[in-house]
């Protein structure tokens, strides 16, 4: 029996469009994902690039000079390169500083929460309110605790009978306070990391220890510190990519003292100086050189990372 | 959850009270400032800066919110509220639609070049937004958008975090048998998508929502380049103006520092258990 006319061109209509559906639609479906990455994100990283090669100013920003190599010249040799080389210095110091302490800290107190404990809810959200305070009012606080005039810091030591400190103007005080603001902020979000990672560690392995005579030590360092190292590496490449970006903290610590990352730059990290020489100099090329440095340095980590987590694979 | 089967390491053992000292020694650390935030901006100008300094609140907690809330970031510290919510809100919302819809097409359709396309955003995840505010700011003012709040809000409406988020979940919470039940019921892709990936998917999503509204609520950098001098500021934006010279009473800037953090305080006492589990979730299986 032949189908009328009509109804059989409905029917190919319908496939048709069923066919294009099923074609089409999981292109649409990541397409905002790809378009918005595209012009926001993927477009200006190479702009930045192409920036970098030129001069601009802030204030007539359609007027690119072409300057060639200039700008990372004038970076790595020339008369701002003593900021560059301190900004880099510094970038390492507090990265250093505030990821090491983090992360050994987390690591512990993941292992003490990992107990069968009372209150545990309550200690796992106290941890991590740290993490829901914003750069701006965790800096802000910590800049009043280590004000030299009045802060609660100088308090303390005092009552242990040692001097106020001007934390704000020492090099090294300087980066302590500012890394203790990081440290503060980051723990308890890497601690419940760790927590979560050690709970799926299979008991067996802690009972097939226990029956070999070790301790909760031993225990801890041969069988938790293995099982955990893939999510060791993963808190350690976040924490490193944060640090090699570490702006809100040294831009603000220094407060109502004026120059951001402090009068004698002694804890601008590579952040301020690219918002320095870009958004306060308004030297926006000179600032695009800062950001591609910043972005070799973070794929350099990323390739020594790569090499270390292979030969960790080897290794086991 | 796989978690909650497995004994874990040290379930079996209680804890001793050095651990139980150490923990709440560490609670307390982390609590501390949030509390002295609270006394400090109860105080004034002279009391806050004096030794020994003072460790309960004082009286002018009233008058200090009132002044901040009037005064901050030009138009005051509500503008910046309004501002901080309607940024984070619209960025949470783009964030999760737009993940959850290509986190299904990634994770159960079959398309050419999807292996790619994965591999794209993977890639992208290692790239920080920081290194491209150059260019987004002379876009933004070719755009004519400086000061307005779309300036914060386009460039982050999806993130690559959140399309792998998405994806990782889909691939193993939504049932395939499930989706050619509806096809062949003749459902088409968006149908699909409303009835059967969103139900599913809808736990993800509170996840990454709140991830995503925290972070978007807490972003500096961008928005003070961006909204720099500007009369529309976020809460970042207006307290990075008090911190900077706005105000020498150190009592009004914690005042400003905590109206600043309260809603997002007041988000993890309501979700912080979801929270948590986002966290530990999105870092086990990444």
């Amino acid at each position: 029996m032949a189908t009328p006319p009509d109804a059989r061109h409905r029917q190919t209509w319908r496939s048709r469009l069923h066919r294009w559906d099923s074609k089409g639609s999981p292109y649409a479906f990541v397409a905002p994902f790809f378009l918005l990455f595209a012009a926001f994100g993927l477009f200006p990283l190479l702009y930045t690039g192409w920036l970098s090669l030129h001069q601009v100013s802030l204030y007539n920003v359609n007027q690119a000079r072409w300057v060639g190599f200039q700008n990372y010249l004038d970076l790595f040799t020339g008369a701002p390169s003593r900021f560059f080389w301190n900004a880099l210095r510094n970038t390492i110091t507090l990265g250093t500083l505030s990821t090491v302490p983090q992360l050994a800290i987390a690591i512990g107190l993941a292992h003490l929460l990992n107990y069968r404990l009372r209150g545990r809810g309550f200690l796992r959200t106290a941890l991590l309110a740290p993490y829901a305070t914003s750069v701006a009012a965790a800096t802000l606080v910590f800049a009043l605790i280590f004000s030299p005039e009045g802060g609660m810091a100088n308090w303390v030591i005092h009552l242990f009978g040692f001097g106020p400190v001007n934390w704000e103007a020492g090099k090294w005080t300087s980066q302590f306070a500012i890394a203790t603001i990081v440290t503060w902020r980051w723990t308890g979000y890497n601690a419940l990391i760790y927590l979560a990672a050690m709970q799926a560690v299979p008991g067996e392995l802690y009972e097939a220890a226990a029956i070999d005579g070790a301790g909760r030590l031993r225990q801890f360092w041969h069988v938790t510190v293995p099982a955990l190292r893939p999510t060791i590496l993963f808190t350690v490449v976040i924490s490193t990519i944060g640090a090699t970006q570490l702006f809100g903290e040294p831009f603000l610590f220094g407060g109502q003292s004026g120059h951001q990352g402090g009068a004698d730059n002694q804890y601008e990290t590579l952040g301020v100086l690219m918002y320095d020489q870009g958004f306060h100099d308004s030297m926006l090329g000179r600032a695009s050189a800062v950001a591609w440095t910043m972005f070799a340095l973070l794929l350099l980590l990323g390739l020594a990372n790569a090499l270390i987590a292979r030969r960790l694979r080897r290794a086991q | 959850m796989v978690l909650r089967r497995t004994t874990g390491a040290g379930r079996t053992h209680h804890a001793g009270p050095l651990s139980y000292a150490v923990l709440v020694v560490a609670a307390l650390v982390s609590l501390f400032p949030l509390y002295w935030t609270l006394v400090a901006a109860s105080t004034d100008a002279h009391r806050v800066v004096s030794s020994p300094p003072p460790l309960v609140p004082g009286a002018n907690l009233f008058k200090n919110l009132c002044y901040v809330w009037q005064n901050a970031g030009g138009r005051g510290m509500g503008v910046a509220l309004l501002n901080s919510t309607l940024v984070a809100g619209s960025v949470t919302l783009g964030t999760v639609v737009f993940s959850v819809l290509a986190g299904f097409a990634f994770a159960k359709l079959r398309f050419a070049g999807r292996g790619l396309l994965m591999g794209l955003v993977v890639a992208t995840l290692a790239v920080p937004a920081q290194l491209s505010v150059v260019p987004l700011f002379i876009l933004m003012k070719q755009l004519g958008w400086g000061n307005h709040l779309q300036a914060l809000i386009m460039p982050t409406l999806v993130t690559a975090f959140g399309v792998f988020f998405m994806r990782q979940y889909l691939v193993q919470a939504l049932p395939t048998e499930l989706l050619e039940a509806a096809r062949s019921d003749g459902a088409n892709s968006l149908r699909v998508v409303w009835h059967v990936v969103l139900p599913i998917a809808r736990p993800a999503m509170a996840v990454l929502g709140m991830l995503t509204f925290v972070q978007s609520w807490n972003d500096f950098l961008w928005p003070i380049i961006a909204m720099n001098g500007s009369t529309n500021p976020t809460v970042q934006v207006a307290l990075a103006g008090l911190g900077t010279g706005w105000s020498t009473d150190w009592s009004v800037i914690m005042a400003g520092a905590l109206i600043g953090t309260l809603p997002l305080l007041l988000v993890f006492v309501l979700f912080g258990r979801q929270i948590v589990g986002g966290i530990t979730q999105g870092a086990v299986k990444g």
